[in-house]
């Protein structure tokens, strides 16, 4: 049967088995909407109030369900809105496609109205593009879109559609499997390579595995955990690995980088062998590229073959999925007779254990005094049983979200690591609340990052969404603040938040709870009373610390192990 | 070192701007960078020169790789290869002597002297890129009046070859 284009689109959708999409209409996009107004019953689409918040919200549901988010936006603005959330994607490797509206084909080129090239913008920072300019080639267009953007590293793909091939017709055909001879992942490990990466393994003396968004993304958790435990390795995770492995696990040293533990990256620091698995050498995680890990033979496991000896120079390259190669891995092990080096690995155990008894995570919380942000993070922790979705923002309050927040379960933690969006955190949570309408969400934020997306609450009251808003407020750009302090003597450049909005006022003009807690004593009730809040979004503006900052640190140009601790 | 990298791409629009932008947005450099469809229509065939270290030219093959349109690349400094430049160059010859000399240096480098007009000949050249660098500078003397170079293009010797 012929069908227009913008049948041809959301068939293309129901066959991906999307469910939910997150948009926001005009001119170029009016015939998709029409159709998706015919089909609503079958494709639930999520009216953002900025398409920049489109697209971290299809950013949240893909990074909490590991299915592709999606999002769509007109030519022109809506195209250029949905900009930040693309770049954002690409850096945290989130399975996205975004269609845009684009200008009739006769009118491409013309300086058309609410044309741009989004095609051309989008290029560095989206893993495939397409332009859309004949309607047979709709359907295997959008097939090519979802396989791309879901399989290997997976990434942000765009497909711009020209409002004249929306009405134009042809027979629709969805391909049941796509092959592309330019694009083929390599899933399988090199069995020659893990078999040397087990050699080293059992011949390590000092090891650490260091594990990251790759474990995440590749649904790996527990056969890494499986790993960990039958090896009893140390293992820290980057920012964007947390939850991959069981915080409260004991062999669990905590995060490494910048802002990770004074036992994690002193670890690093002085291993003979680093197991880097879903991890890409981040300068947040390296520190000083020079000092990085000195005295460590290196392994790394990535599906993206330009992940490897990208920053570092690796000794055992696998490219393969986490998943698969730590299955062959656990093969291998427990087809050997010979085990790690149970000697070793006390006494390198019996070292991490000294570092760990700095406690570089201690603070204290005088009942008197200004409320901690981290004590704010830890009893929410408490009160949640370490089993909601965190959601965060950009800054301070991240980097305690991450220290403070023990995650147990992968795909509860959603961030912006790469691009570092501040504005991520709220739309983000929408997209998760909207793939588990159960389960407890939070946006933990900051007083600056807050109100770069902040018109999103207005969608969050159309489609109930009851999200808990846990505001880090100390009147700063916190993290810039601390920069200040520390590197330009404290000559605080624009970043003091002047104005502040009553967020309580505000949460309520936009039909919600507000709460503002200055006192120690009332954070614990105020947390549980917005818990039992089930149906409601509650904005917590908590009164913290002005001045308070991030610890452990690592400056800039600094090695690991040359941390701030206090 | 000086990198000749020939890549296999599918012919399509964008492609091209794609490994262009590559090489800007991670800021690789690109001495020449040819292209043209192959026998398969549906392929291109793109000849890129660089510069880097071996660890830079290991990231720009990686990174060519990774582009969606890009179905092989092979780096043919690593193989024993060939490379060919053409060139048209346009000399003044105004002066009776400039015909003759021009003629003869042509003819010495082995380039076709493919248009001539009361003022001006057009000299078609091919080589390596040395070659092409000594004929622009023998005829130093003269008055050069343009230049065209195509870029290196390369291929492997014997049976090592870019196909798919
Ligand atoms: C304010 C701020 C402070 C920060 N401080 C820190 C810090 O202290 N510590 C820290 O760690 N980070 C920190 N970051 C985050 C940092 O910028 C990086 O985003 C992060 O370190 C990258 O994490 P990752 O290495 O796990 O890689 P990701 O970005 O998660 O990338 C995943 C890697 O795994 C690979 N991969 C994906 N899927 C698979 C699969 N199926 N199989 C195999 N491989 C796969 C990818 O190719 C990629 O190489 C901070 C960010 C901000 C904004
Ligand atoms: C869109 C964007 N602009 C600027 C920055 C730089 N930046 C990083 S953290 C930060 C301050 C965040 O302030 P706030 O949200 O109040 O969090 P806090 O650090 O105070 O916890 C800024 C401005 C950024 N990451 N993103
Ligand atoms: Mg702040």
């Amino acid at each position: 049967m012929e069908l227009t284009g913008a049948e041809i689109f959301v068939e293309c959708l129901k066959e991906e088995g999307v469910d939910t999409i997150f948009g926001y209409p005009g001119g170029a996009v009016l015939f998709l909407y029409d159709e998706l107004y015919k089909q609503h019953d079958k494709i639930n689409h999520i009216l953002v109030r900025h398409e920049q918040g489109a697209v971290h919200a299809a950013e949240g549901y893909a990074k909490a369900t590991n299915k592709p988010g999606v999002a769509l936006v007109t030519s022109g603005p809506g195209a250029t809105n949905a900009v930040t959330g693309i770049a954002d994607a690409y850096l945290d490797s989130v399975p996205l496609v975004v269609f845009t509206g684009q200008v009739p084909r006769a009118l491409i080129g013309n300086d058309a109205f609410q044309e741009v090239d989004i095609v051309g913008i989008t290029r560095p920072c989206v893993k495939h593009n397409f332009l859309v300019t004949d309607v047979n080639d709709l359907a295997t267009t959008i097939k090519k879109a979802f396989y791309i953007a879901s399989t290997g590293r997976p990434g942000p793909v765009l497909v711009d559609i020209p409002k004249d091939i929306t009405t134009a017709r042809c027979e629709f055909h969805y391909p049941k499997e796509i092959t592309m001879r330019s694009y083929n992942p390599t899933v399988k490990g090199n069995k020659r390579q893990v078999r040397r990466a087990l050699d080293l393994m059992l011949e390590a003396k000092k090891p650490v595995l260091y594990t990251g968004g790759g474990v995440v993304l590749s649904g790996a958790a527990h056969q890494l955990t499986e790993l960990a435990h039958e090896l009893g390795f140390p293992i820290t995770n980057t920012l964007m690995g947390l939850g991959g492995f069981p915080s409260m696990d004991k062999q669990f040293i905590g995060m490494l980088g910048m802002h990770g533990t004074y036992e994690a990256n002193n670890a690093m620091h002085h291993a003979d062998l680093v197991i880097a698995i879903g991890a890409r050498f981040d300068d947040r995680v390296t520190g000083n590229i020079e000092k990085f890990c000195p005295y460590a033979k290196i392994i790394h496991v990535d599906i993206d073959p330009a992940s490897i000896s990208k920053n570092v120079k690796v000794d055992v390259p696998i490219v393969g999925d986490v998943k698969s190669v730590i299955i062959d891995m656990l093969e291998e092990l427990r087809s050997r007779s010979e085990r790690p080096d149970a000697a070793a690995l006390a006494a390198w155990w019996q070292q991490i254990k000294e570092w760990q008894g700095a406690d570089c995570l201690k603070y204290n919380q005088d009942v008197n005094a200004a409320i901690k942000a981290q004590f704010v993070v830890e009893k929410w922790w408490e009160v949640t049983n370490g089993d909601a979705y965190i959601c965060s923002d950009v800054g301070q309050h991240q980097m305690w979200a991450a220290q403070y927040y023990k995650f147990s379960k992968p795909n509860r933690w959603i961030n912006s690591g790469g691009l570092g969006t501040m504005g991520f955190g709220l739309p983000a949570a929408m997209g998760v609340q909207m793939a588990f309408p159960e389960e407890t969400v939070a946006c933990i934020t900051g007083d600056g990052s807050i109100q770069m997306c902040i018109q999103e609450l207005a969608t969050c009251l159309q489609y109930h969404l009851p999200i808990k808003v846990i505001s880090l407020n100390n009147g700063y750009l916190g993290m810039v603040r601390q920069w200040q302090e520390f590197f330009y003597q404290k000559r605080y450049a624009m970043s003091y938040m002047e104005a502040l909005p009553d967020f309580v006022k505000l949460a309520e003009a936009y039909g919600h709870v507000g709460m503002r807690i200055e006192k120690v004593s009332d954070v614990e009730g105020a947390l549980k009373e917005a818990l039992a809040l089930k149906d409601r979004l509650v904005f917590m503006d908590f009164i913290t610390e002005r001045e308070n900052n991030v610890f452990p640190m690592v400056p800039a140009g600094a090695g690991q192990n040359e941390m701030i601790l206090v | 070192m000086r990198h000749v990298i020939s890549i296999l791409m599918e012919n399509e629009a964008g492609a091209l701007s794609r490994v262009a932008g590559l090489f800007s947005a991670r800021g690789y450099n690109i001495e020449s960078l040819t292209v043209a469809p192959t026998d398969d229509a549906t392929l291109s065939r793109l000849t890129v020169v660089t510069r880097g270290s071996d660890e830079i030219v290991e990231q720009i093959v990686k990174q060519l790789n990774k582009l969606i349109d890009v179905v092989k690349v092979m780096d043919l400094s690593q193989y024993s290869h060939m490379e060919r430049e053409m060139m048209f160059i346009k000399v003044g010859v105004e002066k009776n002597t400039a015909c003759e000399a021009v003629k003869r240096l042509a003819d010495i480098f082995r380039g076709n002297i493919i248009d001539v007009s009361d003022k001006t000949y057009t000299i078609e050249l091919t080589g390596d890129r040395s070659k092409l660098d000594a004929f622009v500078n023998a005829l130093k003397d003269y008055r050069i009046i343009e230049v065209v170079r195509s870029g290196s293009m390369g291929i492997a010797r014997g049976e090592a070859s870019l196909h798919i």
